[in-house]
Parts: C-alpha cells; sequence; structure tokens
C-alpha cells in the first residue's frame, strides 16, 4: 500500500526537481549510472522534504560535475578538484544550508585529495557524494585513484600497477563521522545512506559505485552496461559479509554498508562558539585548566 | 557621531586586514606565508570578534575556492598570500572572473621565481596579476605605496569587487606589508562602502547573467530564493553551458565591457608637475617613495620632472600615461623587477622614450638610482 501511494508523488518528482529551462537530454551515456546516483539525491531531498532554497548542489569537474545544472537547487560547477574547498566556503557563511558535493573519483581523490581528507578531518557539515567510476570517462579513460590493479586504461595500456584507494576507509581514517558505500545497483540502500548523510551535521560521505562501461568496460571487455550492473550486483559484500573474510577473498570485491557513524562536532557549530567567545574575551587566552 | 580619527602605528599588513574589515568583509581563508601571514593572524583575531568567519585552508588553492564560495553565499570575502601561493590561485582567479564572483586576493608581493628570497620585496607578479590565468577575461590589480593607502586601497578593491562582480587583486609587496607606520584611520561611519546590487526581479524572470544593467550580472547570494547554476564553462544568460559562438564571444566582449565603460571610475593615480615637466617619473606601490624622492631632489637641481604615480595598475591607465608623455622627452619607469609595467608603458609612449630602472635582487630601488636616469637624458638631450 506505501508503495502504491509512493507511487504518483514519484512520477512527478522530476516536474518539481528538474529544471525546465535547461536544454535536455543530458550529457551522460546510455546506461551510465551517474543519472542513478541524481535521482537519488531528488529523492533523498525529497523524502526529507527540505526547501530547495535551502539546498546547495556543487560539484567538481568531469561526468560526475555535470550533475547539478540539471536540478533545480543552488547550483555551482566549479573547478577540478576543488568543490569541497569552494562548498567550504559556501558553508562556513551559511551553516544553515544544505550543502551537497558531488565528486568523481578522480575529482575527489587525485586532484581534490587534499581538500577531501582535510575536510573529512575539519569536519565542516557537508555531504559528500563520491561517485567512483573507477576511471577518467569524460577524458576518455585514463587510470583513477581507483582503478582496479591490472585493469587496462588508456595510460595503462600494459595493465594498472598503482593500488586504488579504498574511498570508504580512506574517509574513516581521515576523520569523517558518517562514512557509508553502496553501488547503482542497490538505488535503495544508496537513498537510505544518502539520506543519512544529509541528515548528519558533520562531514559525511558517500561512496556510490557505478562503473564506466563506456570507457573501463570496453578497455577490459567487461561487457555491456546490464553486463557492469550485474557486476555490481554479484561482486559486491555487504560490511557484515566481509568480516572474517581474507584479504585473498575479498579482493575484487566491493563492500557496501556504513563504515562508520559517530558524533563529532561540527566545524561551522565550534566556530559559532569562537564568535560568541571572540565577542567576550581576549584572543590567545588558554581556557581554564589548560596548560 | 563625531568624526573621530584613530591615530595608531600601524603595519601595513595590518591595515591591509583592517581595511577589508572596514569594507565589510566577513569572510577570509588562508594559507601561511611571508611575507603576508600577519594578515590572516590578524583576521583570525578579529572576524570573530564582529561575527566574520575565518579559516585557514589546507592550501592556497583551497583559499581562494573557499572565499569565492562564501562571496557566492552573499559575504564578501577575501583571501591573502605572496607569489608561490598567488601561483597556485591563477586557476580560481580564473574561475571568478568567469563566474564573475566578487572576492579580494591579497599578493604581497616577495622576490621570486620559485621559492625566491620570502623576506625581501619585489614587484615580480605585475605581469602574473593581468596574465596568470589561461583564456582572456579583464581584471582589477591595485597597488599601494604606504600603510594608510593599504587601508584605503583594500576598501577600495572590495567597492570594485562587489560594484563590477569581479576578482580584485591587491598587490602589495614586502615593504609595505612590513612597514610600520602613523596612521590616521576614518571614521568607519565615512568610509564608502559598495554593496552587491542584486534584483529586482521575481525568481521566475531571473536570469543571473543578464546583460543588464550596464552590463554587470545582477547575481543574487545563494539561499535567497533565486535558485540558478553558477558554472566555470561558457555560459548563456541562465548560466547553463552553452557552445554557440554567438553566445561565447559576446558574453567574453561583455566582460572586457564592464570594466573598461567605467575606467574613469577604476583608474586611480595621482600625478603632479606634469604640465611643464620634461621627463616623467611613473611608478607604483613601494618604488613610488623612492620615486617621489627622486624627483624632488631633480626639481631642487633645477630639472622639470612630473611624477605619476599609478594606484590602479590594472587595467593599465593608458590614455593617462599617452596624455602626460605626449608633450614629454623622457619617462622613467622605476621597478623592482627586470621590466614588466613597463612593457606597458613602451607599448603607448614608445620605447625610445622609455628609461627602465630595474632592481630584481630583493632590496629596494635608492633615489639615487632613479635621479641618475632622470639626469641620464640630459646628456641624451
Amino acid at each position: 500500500m506505501g508503495k502504491m501511494s509512493k507511487q504518483p508523488h514519484e512520477s512527478r518528482l522530476h516536474e518539481r526537481y528538474l529544471r525546465h529551462s535547461k536544454k535536455f537530454p543530458n550529457v551522460w551515456c546510455a546506461g551510465c549510472g551517474i543519472g542513478i546516483v541524481l535521482g537519488v539525491i531528488i529523492r533523498a531531498v525529497d523524502g526529507l522534504q527540505l526547501d530547495k532554497d535551502d539546498v546547495a548542489l556543487l560539484s567538481g569537474i568531469g561526468c560526475t560535475g555535470r550533475m547539478p545544472v540539471y536540478v533545480d537547487f543552488n547550483t555551482m560547477h566549479t573547478t577540478h578538484g576543488r568543490a569541497l574547498a569552494f562548498a567550504t566556503g559556501l558553508k562556513m557563511v551559511r551553516p544553515e544550508m544544505k550543502v551537497i558535493v558531488v565528486m568523481g573519483d578522480g575529482d575527489a581523490l587525485a586532484i581534490g585529495g587534499n581538500h577531501f581528507i582535510h575536510a573529512a578531518r575539519r569536519n565542516i557539515g557537508l555531504t559528500a557524494i563520491v561517485v567512483n567510476n573507477a576511471t577518467y570517462g569524460m577524458t576518455g579513460g585514463q587510470y583513477s585513484p581507483t582503478t582496479p590493479l591490472g585493469a587496462l586504461a588508456t595510460t595503462a595500456p600494459y595493465g594498472h600497477i598503482e593500488q586504488p584507494f579504498p574511498i570508504a576507509e580512506l574517509a574513516v581514517a581521515a576523520g569523517a563521522p558518517f562514512v557509508a558505500c553502496s553501488t547503482v545497483y542497490h538505488v535503495q540502500e544508496l537513498e537510505k545512506y544518502i539520506t543519512q548523510a544529509i541528515t548528519r551535521e558533520g562531514f559525511a560521505v558517500v561512496e556510490a559505485v557505478s562503473y564506466c562501461h563506456t570507457t573501463l568496460g570496453r578497455l577490459n571487455h567487461w561487457g555491456t552496461a546490464p553486463d557492469m550492473m550485474r557486476h555490481l550486483k554479484e561482486q559486491s559484500i555487504t560490511l557484515k559479509q566481509a568480516e572474517g573474510m581474507s584479504d585473498e577473498a575479498k579482493r575484487g570485491k566491493i563492500v557496501r554498508g556504513v563504515f562508520v557513524d559517530r558524533d563529532i562536532p561540527e566545524y561551522t557549530q565550534l566556530y559559532d562558539q569562537i564568535i560568541e567567545r571572540a565577542q567576550r574575551e581576549p584572543a590567545l587566552s588558554l581556557p581554564k585548566g589548560a596548560a | 557621531m563625531t568624526v573621530q580619527l584613530t591615530t595608531r602605528l600601524m603595519q601595513g599588513d595590518e591595515a591591509c586586514a583592517e581595511g577589508a574589515l572596514a569594507a565589510g568583509c566577513r569572510f577570509f581563508a588562508g594559507y601561511p606565508i611571508t611575507p603576508a601571514t600577519e594578515i590572516a593572524e590578524i583576521l583570525a583575531r578579529r572576524l570573530p570578534q564582529v561575527g566574520g568567519r575565518f579559516i585557514q585552508m589546507e592550501d592556497e588553492i583551497a583559499s581562494i575556492a573557499a572565499a569565492i564560495g562564501a562571496s557566492v553565499g552573499g559575504t564578501k570575502a577575501m583571501t591573502a598570500t605572496s607569489g608561490p601561493g598567488f601561483s597556485l590561485m591563477q586557476e580560481n582567479i580564473g574561475y571568478a572572473a568567469m563566474a564573475e564572483i566578487p572576492c579580494v586576493i591579497v599578493d604581497v608581493q616577495r622576490l621570486g621565481p620559485s621559492t625566491g628570497r620570502p623576506t625581501s620585496p619585489a614587484q615580480g607578479d605585475v605581469m602574473q596579476a593581468r596574465w596568470g590565468t589561461h583564456g582572456d577575461h579583464p581584471i582589477i590589480a591595485l597597488s599601494p605605496s604606504s600603510v594608510r593607502e593599504t587601508f584605503d586601497l583594500t576598501v577600495q578593491a572590495f567597492n570594485f569587487a562587489e560594484q563590477y562582480h569581479t576578482p580584485v587583486i591587491l598587490l602589495m609587496d614586502e615593504v609595505i606589508g612590513h612597514m610600520r607606520e602613523r596612521v590616521e584611520l576614518p571614521d568607519p561611519a565615512t568610509i564608502k562602502r559598495v554593496e552587491r546590487a542584486g534584483t529586482t526581479v521575481p525568481p521566475e524572470w531571473y536570469k543571473p547573467y543578464e546583460n543588464f544593467p550596464a552590463d554587470v550580472p545582477p547575481l543574487v547570494p545563494f539561499g535567497e530564493g533565486y535558485r540558478y547554476h553558477i558554472t566555470g564553462l561558457h555560459h548563456d544568460e541562465r548560466g547553463y553551458p552553452t557552445e554557440r559562438p554567438d553566445e561565447v564571444q559576446p558574453w567574453l566582449e561583455r566582460i572586457f565591457r564592464k570594466i573598461e565603460r567605467s575606467l574613469s571610475d577604476i583608474l586611480l593615480y595621482d600625478q603632479d608637475g606634469i604640465e611643464d615637466a620634461e621627463t616623467l617619473v611613473i611608478a607604483y606601490g613601494a618604488t613610488t617613495r623612492s620615486a617621489r624622492h627622486a624627483v624632488e631632489l631633480a626639481r631642487e637641481r633645477g630639472r622639470k620632472v612630473g611624477f605619476l604615480k599609478l594606484k590602479t595598475i590594472w587595467p593599465f591607465a593608458e590614455e593617462v600615461v599617452e596624455h602626460a608623455a605626449e608633450r614629454l622627452h623622457h619617462v622613467v619607469v622605476p621597478e623592482m623587477n627586470l621590466g614588466q609595467l613597463v612593457l606597458e608603458v613602451e607599448r603607448v609612449v614608445g620605447r625610445h622614450k622609455v628609461r627602465r630602472v630595474n632592481r630584481a635582487d630583493g632590496e629596494m630601488i635608492q633615489p639615487a638610482e632613479i635621479l641618475a636616469a632622470i639626469e641620464e637624458w640630459e646628456w641624451v638631450k
């Protein structure tokens, strides 16, 4: 019954959230998972009943970077790798806004890797969604920080010899209070995680695995878009299933789940306390009891 | 309210920080670097006192990005750095020019290239301020020559940024940044502050990059009911990416036009003794101080020397220079580099008229060196 009543509403989401003035179709290849992530973000925002004026969607450069232009939020397509830094400035002066940042794996972890770990360490209240397609799709399939070891890429014509970044583990180690991972096959799970991430006050990371069939898939003969979707289904395991598995057994598997969900004070809220304190007492005075 | 002047012994970097606050700056993002660090330190203490926000980012790329992000949120924003950091900021300065986001970038110049000499003055970033980014776009760059002028031009930088929706660069140098002078600061109530114009149309009619009025786009801060798109791609009036040649170049011409049509407002300079001069000295920044002294010495010796101090160095005051140099035999241009703004002077007045005085060894140019260049022309004549 619940599903039935949700249906007519869902069918109108595109009217409510996509920009009517924007020229369609979108830039993504048929079969690409980035549109699925966009749909998930829209359903999450709708489910939370957020006011569109209070939502900002920022991106960097690449296939995922093209996502914000289609959506009727406050949207900003920034420079390569820097979306989190732009978003940090916006969040600092508009702490009441829900600032969502979408990035690709190259954008977030190669050119933007420094900003990614520091935003996590700082724990500023952003929702960081990393669409992991394991390649540079827009430029045609060069190896990225998450390209699997041994895979072919246009810049690894003899096979890739670098270890991929485990995004979720990296985010946990860098200090993010909420980190989750799912895939574009597991749409409802992804929606649940992105919804949770948006509601968290600190830096919340969701990795959405969505391998690029046009470049990486073609180069490595991984099959068509549906074949690769099937791969996401069959080659992913839950955190619970991963427990106790050897590293050897886990190789090549996508581990889904909530990696961490912990309370750490959020940056702009701490800064509000700084403002309060600065107006009350002189700077550089140590708190009582400090050495 | 009584008009009160606050007299203080103040450092140039401090004057920059206080000027920013006086202009209404309420966000600063930066990264430590000599000789600009003091600006960040002062604003870390001062901004929260006035309800503003400070953040030390992980690098200069992030600093300029955060400043642009804050400006998109409607807050006047600044970052400050020196040469190495200024190099890192270039891509995002281009983004601010492309997306027409107001922001102020302070570059307290030190001797380069590369790490160079961190605590030595230079004016080596003049051309980088103009041409450091890829692609064509206009820029406004101001260069103060004293502590008080640093205060005034920082305020002015914010006003230009907000007025014309553009990044504005404040090119200081190590001498001006670290020098202490007795200054009288103006009563805050008397300081002219420009606020972002915004729009009067309802959201459904709103086009963020409309050429109206006066070629300056009516950008409204995020979060105020006008949802729109900002991008570093070439875009149309709505902010959506475009590849149409008939939209791309007219847009580019508009962002130049919005600056060019207001040159009388933007070009700031002081001149004296130009009417009956035979020789003209053109200087900017800290070098102005030696140049002024040299001009006075030359005049004491009976020479007719005019003086033009440029406070706005970009856009280059070509008509002013052209007019001032028209009837003159000689133009002397001292700079703490191996010849940068002098290229513009030579372009406008012709190479044969121009004598360069350059130092790029980390030391100030001495008045005697400029005087010698003024007098050298006597031989030629």
